[in-house]
């Protein structure tokens, strides 16, 4: 690894200062697990190493009733030991209990995983799924941008050089919500996914509607993307319907646009939407069965 | 050379180092500690055989900036032992068990078996498998490290058979 300085300051505003002095010869390290690999490689030698450790009140998970908030230094590990995402946000648990290790979760942030702009991010599908806006400082103060709006292509994001990820913000979802993360992989444990689906159903209790549906594909686009011709499609159809959701599966491919990439082909992946949007749904409703028959 | 002053407490003992700035944990720890049960297996966070707890919680150590620890807690395979040598429950089991072949996994293996019994006393096989996903063994079918794993029960006694 090529030397560097390594900085670590104990406000946002002072990282902010470092980044924007130091511009492109400057990198920001979070848990480093991304990071230090490609220092190791050669892929990335910053000059300057800014470490967020230090910067206190964006390493916490706060819920109001009304929104969650994420900080953007929170780990993978403090996500799926987070019993309030368990429970109510249970898809971004789904995300994290299979990505890496123990160890690299013990490390690795969800800014990181975000900000890096890879395609095969497990937190994305999910944040996109739940609408998540994120909130950034920079020079010129804080400005917020939706996660839909985020990412323009593989490791290519809206961040500018100068701006910190400070927090995630999820609204609440509404009554009647169930949601599910697939992680389509090779191995069970320590593998990157072949393709990802994040689902959030609204369903109108009483008549067993699907009254909305977000739908997050990761690995589906050169970006991860909102499936909107199959979230416009199954809202207000039945929710337990398979021939629906079949049809929702034929919709999901031919708005996907996936990428031959040397760990599977654009047919095959079109073939996991198809097989995986149906199941993603139904172990999404299997939770809201859950839910209602505990009360 | 840009250094950086790192103090830390190292397997109990309140220590104090001056490295550069881009080393990492694993360097450092062999490097000015001589503590050489910490291994490098791949060197980018894949194979666990660097495994070290941090504040009590597993990591990699070749993935983390040596900076990192300042002000905290570090502990190698080499701060499990007790009072004159006396093993840990989990490194008697790994020798009961014979879950050791060629050993160049064992630290990380027990670093993070460690770190798995102290959050959960009791896992079931599938727990064991799951929380051990990130150390791999290239000599032995992961049974015997299972069984040893699972042998350590609630309250640090080894409870294997016969004993």
């Amino acid at each position: 690894m090529k030397g560097f300085t390594y900085h670590e300051p104990n406000s946002i505003g002072d990282a902010v200062n470092l980044l924007n002095d130091n511009g492109a010869r400057a990198s920001l390290i979070a848990g480093g697990t991304d990071l230090v690999i490609k220092m190791k490689q050669g892929k990335s030698e910053p000059e300057h190493v800014i470490s967020l450790q230090s910067i206190p009140g964006i390493n916490e998970i706060k819920y109001s009733g009304e929104e969650l908030r994420i900080g953007s230094m929170v780990t993978h590990r403090a996500i799926e030991q987070s019993k309030i995402i368990r429970d109510k946000f249970s898809l971004l648990a789904d995300a994290v209990d299979n990505l890496g290790s123990v160890q690299v979760r013990n490390l690795a942030t969800i800014g990181g995983n975000i900000c890096n702009g890879a395609p095969s991010a497990d937190t994305v599908g999910p944040l996109m799924a739940l609408d998540a806006v994120l909130l950034f400082e920079g020079p010129e103060g804080e400005r917020s941008i939706p996660i839909t709006e985020f990412f323009h292509g593989p490791g290519k994001t809206a961040q500018a050089a100068n701006e910190i990820l400070k927090e995630i913000v999820i609204h609440d979802l509404p009554p009647g919500s169930c949601s599910r993360y697939i992680k389509y992989t090779r191995r069970k444990a320590m593998d990157l996914p072949l393709l990802g689906i994040a689902l959030v159903l609204v369903s109108d209790g009483a008549e067993d509607v699907c009254k909305e549906a977000r739908i997050g594909l990761t690995l589906a686009a050169p970006t991860p993307i909102r499936a909107t011709k199959t979230e416009e499609y199954v809202a207000g159809k039945p929710l337990r319907s398979s021939a629906m959701w079949d049809e929702a599966g034929n919709i999901a491919v031919n708005e996907s646009s996936p990428r031959t990439s040397f760990r599977t082909t654009s047919a095959y992946r079109k073939k996991i939407i198809q097989a995986l949007l149906p199941r993603a749904a139904f172990e999404a409703i299997r939770r809201l069965s859950e839910q209602q028959r505990k009360g | 050379m840009i250094q950086v002053k790192i103090s830390f407490q190292l397997n109990g003992d309140a220590v104090t180092a001056e490295v550069p700035d881009h080393t990492t944990l694993l360097e450092m720890l062999r490097e000015e500690f001589e503590l050489l049960g910490v291994k490098e297996g791949c060197g980018h966070g894949e194979c666990g055989s660097c495994t070290v707890l941090v504040d009590q919680k597993s990591v990699n150590s070749c993935l983390m900036l040596a900076a990192y620890v300042n002000g905290r807690t570090v502990q190698t395979i080499e701060g499990l032992a007790g009072a004159q040598g006396r093993l840990d429950p989990l490194q008697e089991a790994f020798v009961k068990h014979g879950a050791v072949q060629c050993g160049f996994c064992t630290p990380g293996m027990i670093m993070s078996a460690k770190a798995l019994l102290a959050e959960n006393p009791n896992p079931s096989r599938d727990e064991i498998r799951w929380g051990m996903a990130g150390n791999l063994c290239r000599c032995t079918g992961y049974v015997k490290i299972v069984d040893a794993v699972e042998s350590v029960c609630k309250g640090g006694c080894s409870c294997g058979e016969g004993s």
